[in-house]
């Protein structure tokens, strides 16, 4: 198999597997052709990762000018179709820009890792799928200077606000959204290659770790849902463009169409975010509970449950639509059943926990803090289930808490949780306990300051998407507001961490975490260039 | 091939099938909605009448709303907004259109029913909705609705609104011109 | 004002104190038997949260104490257990299920729109809410009342901040009300927690619900749905009558009506177009063309100085009544009567330096319309 692969292109092929125990990476920056033209796994990984890391501010400081115009009744910093820029894009940027890079950016570093595979099965598509998106990005920061702003209409972009009234720059909006979105595809079907047929001899599916397998299912949804999205917004594009009515009544067309087709994307897209969480978090718990993961199996089948019923319950978003009894019951059962899967992940977790023998490193606290705060957005999205109640629910702060809960403290901690626990792998080095810690504690105390009392905004009544507020939802905001200055202050720790923890820090053997079992704890640290070029002979055993 | 190559051509597929399942959704949607009366929609083609006995005991609440959607300077009226009827019975309503203005153009009258469960045991017989109307500068059309409420409407309902609101049709609008302000009667630009 | 105060005259609302607000950090109870079902569903089923949040953390934090590597350092190593499985994935089935019935039954009384003894028809237009009581010939456009310059901060918040309005819809206690839900332009979303009433209005299309209300009050919601600019700033307000009140009150707006009609035969002096056009494109224009006029390009054409506005009245006239076709200008024809779009037609073609002199007669609208 190894032998098949292109070879990189600038010095790389001089490190070889000779270099493999070298400590240091075998080839040293060498300009930005380097890491144009890379195609080696290791590096597109931390090109994904930094280029989500600074998404992630970039995104967040949207979010805090919407903070920032929220902290008090009024108007007092940016004006009402600005607002709506910002939440627009914050929303764009963290799903499309932040969350889902950095996850392909985890899988890039350690899938082959941890199937023993020498590299991505397609390496120089792995190349253009990175490249695809800064191109991207920068055409969609691009449409807030173009006259009439920047997309305005929310991340759910539903039409007719976002054709018929749209500002002109849509087009440039649907034309990034489709680059990002090949990417995504390309990034997926370079994953299914890989785990499909490249893993070490003797590793069968089933011995596979558990971010693999939540990946491979990832990967699964995005090839079934990404070409929707496409669809869907090509179908914009044909309306604004080219004189169609898809969504327009006046033309015999529906908006609501719009919202089907949206969410049948939408609504696996919510998992594309968390699946991959629960197979990092399945790692971390294990390797700091020194215990295998309790129902590896069930693990497995849960995730597969949870991505099946992904394609039944779209429409829980529409319930005040105007959907007939018959649609609303049956999204409303559908809705519901998933909490049996993501029920049983839980109760994995905390069985692991029981009777091990357990340390708090940041990664584990990262993790913990995941499964606690997961839990709540679950708890809220189970009550969202219910579709009478959903009427006061929906389009309420208390939907904004709900899914910053699932995707802050659920897919960003894990994100965050899975950076602490293989930078000793990618660097050599331990990330520092202390300033880890600190960024843990302030995280927690930001990310509940924030989103807790949106719970309560919602509830008494308070819409989401509106950059001013009656008086009664004044104190509630306030909070939020500092809470999220807060959070976001707090992530240039993170930033000081990985920092110090790439230039030196204490040094970290092979197997950085002593409770650490899977494949790529078996090559040094930090990982040399090329791994694994003769495949490591996996023992067929029960996992783990 | 290779066992990569098996992989990314068997993804290929499910990608191009899955980009085509979407465009293929649009015309699934308007069945199903047909079906299920989901948003109101309506047939859009006549249905025939069914003979069927008239079942006098039993009155239901007509209800007929015609509104202005904006770029068209037609008025659309009905003589009567609201009628008893009973199932069963069929009935004729008279609209009136009017194009006030200087110009021949093109409209069209997009229906919608509530509640969404009367729906399927609507019949429209004949109606102006199915079809685009072109008025000449200043004329004026009468053209009715006929239709049919099913003896099977659920007992529930006892008020059915039907409703329409009247869109300019930019007829030859498609392909070049996208949705110019300026392309109708008036300028947007102003 | 003074419009504001003649239309809730003599209908008894003034005296009221706005009541039923929500406790401030919890889902109203409202003030319908489906808001009160609502709310005791949202409390079970919050507590069923709580109990299994409780339980499922409770084990948790105990392992995590109990278990840390400084009070239990040799692990055990078990990893599988087909009981508890088995156990954990039926038992939330069986609460799942608990939670269905009662939901099933409350959803299926908020569809059964049967029986109203009123149907009102609301149509969310940017950004504003228009109320049509069907058989009655009585129609309005309610909008916020809350001054720009309280939103800019340079005047202090008013007691109903953001949540007031120039003309509230006005409803019967103890009847059914049907409404009928459609849209103009965009996707709204009309929505009154105490009334647990909120639903889309999509343009085109019509969607339905109802509400039978027990207590007369004020009561006040907000759009739900992003609709644009404004988006936060079109409230609704409700107030609901004793059915005596409301009858007088329905009547008295008949007649209101019947004499703004009269106002069509007679002529109307330039002065007087004006102050009425003023007040029109205030609550109606001015939230895209702003208030001066000058618009917000590239969306909002401006007004003042606009040459073909002031060189060419048919196209103005044609434009205000029937709207511009795939943009946000929406036909006016139904929802503004006829001395209302003379006398907004009027003031755009004189305030701001516009100074074209002419007077637009309601009696040539209303023959216009009428044609």
């Amino acid at each position: 198999m190894a032998s098949k692969l292109p070879k990189p292109p600038l010095e790389h092929s001089a490190s070889g597997a000779g270099a493999a125990a070298s400590e240091a990476h075998a080839a040293p920056p060498k300009g930005i052709l380097r890491w144009l033209l890379t195609t080696n796994h290791k590096e597109i990984g931390s090109l994904y990762l930094i280029f989500s890391l600074i998404m992630f501010f970039i995104g967040g400081i949207f979010a805090l000018v919407v903070r920032l115009e929220l902290f008090q009744p009024g108007l007092q910093f940016v004006d009402p179709e600005f607002f709506n820029q910002m939440t627009t894009m914050h929303g764009l940027i963290m799903v499309f820009a932040a969350v889902m890079p950095a996850f392909t950016g985890l899988a890039n570093w350690m899938i082959p890792l941890q199937i023993g595979a020498p590299d991505m099965a397609l390496p120089r598509l792995n190349n253009f799928s990175f490249w695809l998106l800064p191109v991207a990005f920068i055409l969609l920061l691009s449409t807030l200077l173009m006259p009439g702003g920047g997309p305005n209409f929310g991340w759910t972009f539903y039409a007719p606000l976002s054709t018929t009234y749209a500002p002109p720059s849509t087009t440039f909006f649907i034309l990034a959204m489709h680059i990002a979105g090949i990417s995504s595809i390309l990034g997926a079907i370079n994953i299914i290659a890989t785990i499909l047929n490249m893993r070490a001899p003797g590793m069968r599916m089933m011995d596979m770790p558990l971010f693999v397998w939540t990946w491979l299912i990832t990967a699964f949804l995005l090839i079934a849902v990404m070409p929707v999205l496409a669809g869907v917004i090509t179908m914009m594009l044909l309306d604004i463009n080219f004189g169609t009515s898809f969504f327009d009544a006046a033309g015999g067309g529906d908006p609501v169409l719009f919202q089907h087709l949206f969410w049948f994307f939408g609504h696996p897209e919510v998992y594309i975010m968390i699946l991959p969480a629960f197979g990092i978090v399945s790692a971390i718990i294990p390797t700091f509970a020194r215990k295998p993961l309790f129902g590896y199996a069930s693990m497995v089948y849960a995730t597969a449950s949870i991505a099946i019923l992904s394609f039944l319950v779209w429409a829980h978003h529409m319930f005040v639509v105007g959907l007939p009894l018959v649609a609303e019951l049956f999204f409303m059962y559908t809705t519901m059943l998933i909490a049996v899967p993501t029920g049983v992940k839980v109760f994995n977790w905390i069985t692991t926990l029981f009777q091990g023998s357990i340390t708090f490193e940041t990664p584990m606290l990262f993790a913990l803090a995941f499964v606690v705060l997961f839990t709540i957005g679950g708890f809220s999205g189970l009550m969202l289930a219910i579709a009478p109640a959903d009427f006061q629910y929906h389009d309420t702060y208390f939907v904004v808490a709900h899914f910053h809960y699932v995707l802050v403290p659920g897919a960003i901690f894990s994100i965050m949780a899975g950076v602490y626990y293989w930078l000793p792998k990618w660097t050599g080095h331990y990330p520092s306990e202390t300033l880890g810690r600190w960024h843990f504690w302030l995280s927690v105390i930001g990310v509940n300051l924030t989103f807790f009392p949106m719970h309560f905004s919602g509830l008494a009544g308070m819409p989401r998407r509106i950059p001013d507020y009656a008086l009664q939802f004044a104190d509630f905001n306030l909070v939020s507001s500092l809470g999220a200055f807060l959070f976001g202050l707090s992530q240039l720790l993170f930033v000081v961490v990985i920092v110090k923890c790439v230039r030196g820090g204490e040094k970290a053997p092979a197997k950085a975490w002593e409770g650490a079992e899977d494949l790529e704890w078996s090559v040094p640290s930090p990982a040399p260039l090329h791994t694994f070029e003769t495949p490591p002979h996996v023992t067929p055993q029960p996992h783990p | 091939m290779s066992p990569v190559q098996r992989t990314v051509s068997r993804t290929l597929v499910v990608l191009v099938a899955m980009f085509a399942f979407a465009f293929a959704l649009v015309p699934l949607y308007d069945v199903f909605c047909r079906i299920t009366g989901l948003n109101g929609k309506v047939d859009t083609t006549a249905q025939a009448l069914v003979h069927e006995e008239v079942d006098a005991s039993r009155y239901v609440t007509v209800q007929l709303v015609t509104r202005s959607g904006s770029g068209l300077p037609w008025r659309l009226e009905v003589e009567q907004r609201q009628l008893r009827v009973h199932p069963g019975q069929a009935v004729e309503v008279g609209f009136t259109f009017v194009n006030q203005s200087e110009a021949p153009q093109w409209g069209r009258a997009v229906p919608s029913v509530s509640p969404s469960n009367a729906n399927r045991h609507l019949r429209k017989v004949s109606c102006f909705c199915f079809e685009e109307q072109r008025l000449e500068a200043g004329e004026r059309l009468e053209l009715p609705l006929v239709f049919q409420l099913a003896r099977d409407l659920p007992p529930e309902v006892n008020t059915v609104t039907l409703v329409y609101t009247l869109y300019p049709v930019e007829r030859g609008a498609l392909a070049l011109t996208p949705r110019d302000p300026g392309s109708s009667s008036d300028g947007g630009d102003a | 004002m003074s419009r504001r105060l003649a239309w809730l005259s003599g209908s008894g609302v003034m005296g009221l104190s706005a009541q039923a607000q929500a406790s401030g950090w919890n889902m109203p109870v409202g003030v319908t038997d489906i808001s009160a079902e609502i709310y005791s569903l949202h409390m079970t089923i919050f507590w069923i949260c709580v109990v299994i949040g409780l339980v499922v953390f409770g084990v948790m934090f105990y392992s995590l104490f109990r278990y840390r590597r400084s009070r239990h350092p040799e692990a055990a190593n078990f990893h599988e257990n087909t009981t508890v499985e088995v156990i954990w994935t039926t038992l939330p089935l069986l609460i799942l299920v608990g939670m269905a019935v009662p939901a099933t039954a409350t959803l299926k009384k908020m569809y059964d729109t049967s029986d109203a003894e009123l149907d009102v028809m609301v149509t969310g237009q940017q950004w504003r809410w228009r109320y049509e009581y069907l058989g009655e010939e009585v129609a309005f456009t309610s909008n916020m009342s809350t001054p720009r310059a309280q939103i800019r901060g340079e005047e202090p918040f008013g007691e109903h901040y953001l949540l007031e309005v120039d003309r509230p819809l006005v409803l019967p206690i103890n009847r059914k009300v049907r409404f009928l839900f459609t849209a103009d332009d965009v996707i709204h979303s009309w929505w009154v927690p105490d009334f647990a009433v909120k639903q889309d209005t999509i343009p085109g299309f019509v969607n339905e619900n109802w509400v039978r209300i027990n207590e007369p009050g004020i009561y006040r919601g907000q759009c739900a749905e992003l609709c644009g600019m404004d988006h936060g700033f079109m409230p609704i307000v409700v107030h609901a009558l004793e059915e005596d009140e409301f009858d007088a009150w329905l009547a008295e707006r008949r007649d209101e009506a019947a004499e703004e009609a009269l106002g069509v035969d007679r002529d109307w002096a330039l002065e007087e177009l004006m102050a009425r056009g003023e007040e029109v494109y205030g609550a109606i224009c001015a939230s895209c063309h702003q208030v001066e006029g000058q618009g917000m390009l590239p969306t909002f054409p401006a007004l003042a100085g606009n040459e073909r506005l002031i060189d060419d009245l048919a196209w103005h006239s044609d434009t205000v009544i029937n709207g511009v076709s795939g943009t946000a200008m929406p036909a006016f024809r139904s929802t503004l009567n006829p001395v209302e779009l003379a006398a907004v037609l009027t003031y755009t073609r004189n305030a701001w330096g516009n100074d074209t002199g002419d007077t637009v007669q309601p009696a040539q609208i209303a023959e216009q319309l009428a044609r």
